[in-house]
C-alpha cells in the first residue's frame, strides 16, 4: 500500500449520486477545479441498463446487483439506547446505492417538492397547535430555508429531471387538476403527467367517490422525448416496470448519469474518479479548515487530495458517518441531548394494503412507472390534528412501479399459507388480481433515535461502522393508523373482494429484515441555530466553513413525500450561495450565529 | 478496494435437460453432521473439503446413483415441447439509440469497456469456475425432494423439479452471493432479537450444507430413512416442523434452513431461465408475467383488457 500526495484543486466532491453531480456541474460552471470521488464503479446506462440483461429481477431486485455490497461496510442498528446494536448483515429494508449515479441511477423517480409547513415545521405547529401539542423528547426542528426561497431552485430541479406532472396553480392561478394542497408553483411540469396505469385509475376513481383528491404523481420518468436545460435527451416511458432497482434501459427515468454527467464530462475541469472510497475529510491543526480528502484506491494505495472546498455529497447516513470518522462538528449525545452529529435521524413511515379486486379483473401489476395517482388529504397538515393530538401525516397512493413475480410470490399475507398448492393457488391469485395502497408518511425527530460510532464492528477499511439507534415512536404510529383507516371509504368504493390493511402496530419495533424504503433522512440537519443543527441553512458545517454536507442528512425530520426532489432543490440553493457568495467571500461562515 | 465482486449473470453449468428424480434412492452413508466451516464430514462429492477418508465402494455407488439419475427418462412435461411463436428481442431500440445525447455517451460506453471486464471475459471466467457441483448427489436427492413439497406439481402448473429449481440453487451456490460474499461476514457474531435481522456466521453455502445434513439425521433419528424416501404428507410435516423452528443443527436455527430454501425456490421457479430454473418460463406463465416484454406503451390505458401476450425470456425464448 502506497501513500500519495495529489495536486490540489479547488473543489473536491464525495459521491456521485444525484448530490454529488449537481455541486459538481455547478462548481464547474463557476471556473473551479473539480475532482469528484466515487468509492464504485463507472456505471452507465449503455452499459448498465442494456436491455434485455438489465431487467432481470434476480440480479436487480433480489442480489442488489447496483447496491452497495454490506461485505465491505454496513452500518449496525438497535431499537433502544440499552440494547448491543447488530451488524446489517444483508441488505433489506433499505438499500444504499453505489457506484457512479449513485441511487440516483436505481432509484424510482418518485419526485415531489416539498410542502411549505414542512419546511418550518416547528414554527408552524406551534403557531396553529401550541407549543404543548409537541411530545416530550421529539425534536421538532425548522429548516431554516422557506418554501419561497427553494422555489426557484425546485423549478430547476425538476427542468434537469425532465419530470412529468399536472400542476394545480402556476403563479397563483388555477391551470391544472393537479394536488389541490400543492403549493403555489412559478411554472408548471416541464411534461405532462404519466397516464394513470389500470389500477391508478381505479384508485382516482374510487378516491374521487370516497370524497378526496386524486392527482397524478410528478415522477422524473419522461412521458415524452426530453432535452433538458444541460442539453441531454431522455426517451419516453414505455412502463417497462423496472423503475426501481435498475437503470432505465429507455434513458427516461432521470439518472445522474442520464440528465447531468454528458453534460458535466464536457467541462475541461472536471475530474471523475470511481473506485476512490474517501477515508475521512483532513483537517488543519485548527480543526476549522479542511484541507482535501484521503481516499482508498482500487490497488488499496491511500491518496491524498488537497482541495479548497470539500463536498460530502456520499448519501445521508455515509455524509454523517464521515463526519464523525473525521471530527466535524460535535457528535450527537442523546442523554444530553446536545452535540449535533448524528442528531435527528429519521427514517420514512411506510405500510402497503393489499387490495384484492374480483377474479374477472386483471391489474397487471407487472406494467409500472414511477406515476401513479395519490391524495395528499391526509398529508403534512393538510387536516385538522387538533383532536388527533399526533404531529405528521402521509399521502396514500397508488404507485405500482412494476411487481415482478420473484417479489409478488415472497409476500404473503399474515396467516395465509407459504408454500405448497394451497400457496402457489393464493400467489397466483393475489399477482394476477391484486394491487397494492401505500401510506407513505412522515416519521418524526427523537432525542434517542440517532447516529454514532459502533463500538465493536468494523468494516473492509478498519473503520468503526456507523450505529443506527432507531424505533416507530407512539406519535408516527398513531399517525400511521389515523391514515391507513381513511382508505376504508376508498376500498368500498374500489369494489374490492378482500382487503389486508397493513398498518404499524404499537410494540411492534422496526424491522430491518422487511425492505421500507430507502429514504433515510437526519443525522447532519440545517438550520438556524447551531446547538442543534450540523449545518446551516446553506449546508454549510459550522464548524468548518468550507466543507458543505449535501443530502437528505440535512432534513431535521422526515415528510410524508419522497426526499430526492428536495435533495435536488437543496443541492442547487447551496450550490448558488456558494457561487454567489461564498466563493465571493473569505471562505468563512456564510451565517454568523 | 475493488468493485463489489461480479455477480454472475448464468447458472454455474449449462443446464442440462435431465436431472436426478425426485425419488433417487437413499444408497448413500448416512450423513454425520458437518464440520463448522461447513464442510461435510463425509460428503464423497466434495474432494478439497472432506474430512474422513471416503471408502471407495461409497464414491462408487454415489456416483452410480448420479449417473443412474441424470440417465433417468424424464417424461417430457408439455411445456417443455413449446413451439417459438414470435420473437420480440430488441425492443425500443430505436428510441434508446435517439436518446444518446451530447456524445458524451460513446465516451461514457469506451471508458466503461475499459475499466470493467468485458461480458465475454466474465462469462469465460465463470465457465473456468463452475466444473464442479456444489451439492453431493445425496444432497441434491434431499434438495429435489424438498424443494417439490414447497413448490409442487399440481393442477396450478408445473412443480419445482419440473421447472428446473434444484439446478438453479445449485448454479447460484457457485456465485458471489452463495459463497457469501454479498452479505456482511465478519464477526463477531452475536444473536439479538429477530428484528435486527441474520446474525448467523454462514454463508448460503454454508446453510444448505449444514441445513441439510442436520435435517437428514434428524429425520433419520425419526424415521429411519431419509427425507426423499418418505410420503409426501410426513415431508410436509417435516418442512413444517422445520417452518416452525422445531430444531437447531448447529448454530442453525432450522427455520434460518427452511427460509433459505423457501426463499430460493420461489427464485428459481421465478427467475428469468437463463439461470437455470424457471424452465421453459412455466413459472411465468402460471404467475401472467410477460418477462422481459417490458414494453407496455400500448397497454398502459386499454384498462378492461387484461394484458394479452405470453411471456418472453432474456434469451429470447417465447411462450
Ligand atoms: C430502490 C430505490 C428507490 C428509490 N426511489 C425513490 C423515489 O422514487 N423518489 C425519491 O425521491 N427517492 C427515491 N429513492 C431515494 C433516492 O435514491 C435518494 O434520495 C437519492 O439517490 C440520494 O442522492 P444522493 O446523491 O444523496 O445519494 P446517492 O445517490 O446514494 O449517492 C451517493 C454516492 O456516494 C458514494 N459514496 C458513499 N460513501 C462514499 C465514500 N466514502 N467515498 C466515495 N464515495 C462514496 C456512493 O457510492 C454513492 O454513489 C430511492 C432509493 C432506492 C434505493
Ligand atoms: S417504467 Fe419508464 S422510466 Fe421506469 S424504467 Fe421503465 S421505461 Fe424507464
Amino acid at each position: 500500500m502506497a501513500e500519495k500526495t495529489l495536486p490540489p484543486v479547488d473543489a473536491v466532491v464525495v459521491g456521485a449520486g444525484w448530490a454529488g453531480s449537481i455541486m459538481a456541474k455547478e462548481l464547474c460552471e463557476a471556473g473551479l477545479s473539480v475532482v469528484m470521488l466515487e468509492r464504485g464503479g463507472r456505471r452507465s446506462t449503455a452499459k448498465d441498463g442494456a436491455y434485455p440483461a438489465s431487467i432481470d429481477e434476480l440480479e436487480g431486485a433480489t442480489r442488489y446487483k447496483l447496491f452497495q455490497n454490506p461485505a465491505q461496510t454496513t452500518v449496525t442498528v438497535r431499537n433502544r439506547l440499552d440494547q448491543e446494536a447488530l451488524p446489517y448483515r444483508r441488505l433489506a429494508a433499505f438499500l444504499p446505492g453505489e457506484g457512479v449515479g449513485g441511487a440516483g441511477l436505481h432509484w424510482t423517480g418518485v419526485h415531489f417538492r416539498a410542502m411549505p409547513q414542512d419546511l418550518r415545521l416547528r414554527s408552524h405547529i406551534t403557531e396553529r397547535y401550541g407549543k404543548t401539542f409537541i411530545p416530550d423528547g421529539m425534536n421538532l426542528q425548522d429548516y431554516g430555508v422557506t418554501y419561497e426561497e427553494l422555489e426557484p431552485f425546485f423549478d430547476r430541479a425538476e427542468k434537469v429531471f425532465g419530470t412529468s406532472g399536472e400542476a394545480y396553480t402556476v403563479d397563483g392561478k388555477v391551470v391544472g387538476k393537479g394536488n389541490p394542497f400543492a403549493p403555489d408553483r412559478s411554472d408548471d411540469f416541464p411534461l405532462p403527467p404519466l397516464r394513470d396505469v389500470y389500477t391508478a385509475h381505479l384508485f382516482r376513481k374510487a378516491a374521487t367517490e370516497a370524497g378526496f383528491h386524486p392527482y397524478a404523481m410528478p415522477a422524473a420518468n419522461a412521458s415524452h422525448p426530453y432535452t433538458n436545460p444541460y442539453g441531454a435527451q431522455m426517451g419516453p416511458c414505455n412502463f417497462c416496470g423496472y423503475c426501481s432497482d435498475y437503470a432505465c434501459y429507455m434513458y427516461a427515468k432521470a439518472s445522474p448519469n442520464v440528465n447531468i454527467l454528458p453534460a458535466l464530462r464536457q467541462h475541461a475541469n472536471f475530474t471523475l474518479r470511481s473506485n476512490a472510497h474517501v477515508l475521512k475529510v483532513l483537517l488543519d491543526s485548527t480543526g476549522k479548515k479542511a484541507t482535501g480528502v484521503v481516499y482508498q484506491d482500487a490497488e488499496g494505495n491511500h491518496i491524498t487530495q488537497p482541495a479548497g472546498l470539500v463536498i460530502l455529497a456520499a448519501f445521508q447516513f455515509h455524509n454523517v458517518h464521515l463526519m464523525l470518522l473525521s471530527g466535524i462538528g460535535k457528535p450527537y449525545d442523546p442523554h444530553s441531548n446536545s452535540g449535533t452529529v448524528g442528531r435527528n435521524f429519521t427514517y420514512q413511515n411506510i405500510t402497503n394494503t393489499t387490495v384484492l379486486m374480483p377474479p374477472t379483473r386483471s391489474t397487471d401489476q407487472f406494467i409500472g412507472s414511477a406515476g401513479g395517482v395519490a391524495i395528499d388529504d391526509f398529508n403534512c397538515d393538510n387536516f385538522d390534528h387538533g383532536p388527533l393530538g399526533f404531529i405528521g401525516g402521509s399521502p396514500l397512493w397508488v404507485n405500482q412501479a412494476g411487481v415482478k413475480p420473484i417479489a409478488g410470490a415472497k409476500a404473503t399475507f399474515p396467516g395465509a399459507p407459504r408454500w405448497g398448492s394451497a400457496w402457489k393457488k393464493q400467489a397466483v391469485d393475489t399477482y394476477r388480481h391484486a394491487f397494492t395502497i401505500n401510506a407513505q408518511g412522515s416519521n418524526m425527530a427523537y432525542r434517542d433515535v440517532y447516529l454514532d460510532l459502533d463500538p465493536t464492528w468494523t468494516n473492509v477499511y478498519g473503520q468503526p461502522l456507523l450505529r443506527m439507534t432507531f424505533d416507530w415512536k407512539d406519535n408516527d404510529i398513531r399517525m400511521n393508523r389515523h391514515v391507513v383507516s381513511k382508505l376504508d371509504g376508498v376500498v368500498k368504493a374500489l369494489g374490492a373482494r378482500d382487503v389486508h390493511y397493513s398498518m404499524r402496530e404499537p410494540g411492534k419495533p422496526f424491522d430491518v429484515r422487511d425492505y421500507q424504503t430507502t429514504h433515510l433522512c437526519g443525522g447532519a440537519v440545517m438550520g438556524d441555530d447551531p446547538n442543534t443543527s450540523a449545518l446551516n441553512r446553506y449546508l454549510q458545517s459550522w464548524d468548518v466553513p468550507n466543507v458543505f454536507v449535501v443530502g437528505a442528512n440535512a432534513f431535521p425530520q422526515g415528510m410524508g413525500y419522497n426526499p430526492t426532489g428536495l435533495v435536488a432543490a437543496l443541492a442547487y440553493w447551496s450550490a448558488h450561495h456558494i457561487r454567489t457568495q461564498w466563493l465571493k467571500g473569505n471562505g468563512g461562515p456564510l451565517v454568523t450565529p | 478496494m475493488t468493485d463489489a465482486p461480479h455477480t454472475p449473470r448464468r447458472p454455474a453449468s449449462p443446464v442440462s435437460c435431465a436431472k436426478p428424480a425426485a425419488n433417487i434412492s437413499a444408497a448413500m452413508a448416512p450423513l454425520s453432521l458437518p464440520t463448522p466451516d461447513g464442510s461435510p464430514a463425509a460428503s464423497p462429492m466434495t474432494s478439497s473439503k472432506t474430512n474422513a477418508p471416503v471408502p471407495s465402494h461409497v464414491k462408487q455407488q454415489v456416483r452410480g446413483v448420479e449417473h443412474m439419475a441424470h440417465d433417468a427418462a424424464i417424461t417430457p412435461s408439455p411445456s417443455s415441447a413449446f413451439k417459438p411463436k414470435r420473437r420480440r428481442v430488441v425492443q425500443g431500440l430505436g428510441t434508446s439509440m435517439a436518446a444518446l445525447s451530447l456524445g458524451g455517451l460513446a465516451t461514457q460506453t469506451a471508458e466503461a469497456a475499459s475499466s470493467e471486464q468485458s461480458p465475454a471475459a466474465t462469462a469465460q471466467h465463470q465457465e473456468a469456475g463452475t466444473s464442479a457441483r456444489f451439492f453431493t448427489a445425496a444432497e441434491f436427492a434431499f434438495l429435489t425432494a424438498a424443494c417439490e413439497r414447497l413448490f409442487p406439481e399440481d393442477d396450478m402448473g408445473p412443480g419445482a423439479t419440473m421447472l428446473g429449481v434444484p439446478d438453479f440453487i445449485e448454479g447460484q451456490m457457485n456465485t458471489p452471493w452463495g459463497r457469501g460474499e454479498k452479505w456482511f461476514m465478519s464477526g463477531p457474531h452475536r444473536t439479538g432479537p429477530d428484528n435486527l435481522g441474520y446474525q448467523l456466521p454462514y454463508s448460503p453455502r454454508q446453510i444448505y450444507r449444514i441445513g441439510i445434513a442436520g435435517t437428514q439425521a434428524w429425520v433419520r433419528q425419526q424415521h429411519n430413512a431419509p427425507f426423499e424416501s418418505l410420503p409426501s404428507t410426513t415431508q410436509d410435516a417435516i418442512l413444517t416442523a422445520l417452518e416452525h423452528n422445531a430444531t437447531q443443527f448447529d448454530a442453525l436455527p432450522a427455520s434460518a434452513f427452511f427460509e433459505q430454501l423457501r426463499s430460493d425456490t420461489i427464485e428459481g421457479a421465478f427467475a428469468d431461465p437463463i439461470h437455470g430454473g424457471n424452465r421453459h418460463m412455466g413459472g411465468w406463465k402460471m404467475m401472467g408475467f410477460p418477462g422481459a416484454r417490458a414494453d407496455y406503451m400500448d397497454w398502459v390505458d386499454r384498462y378492461e383488457t387484461p394484458y394479452p401476450y405470453g411471456p418472453v425470456s432474456i434469451s429470447g425464448e417465447t411462450g
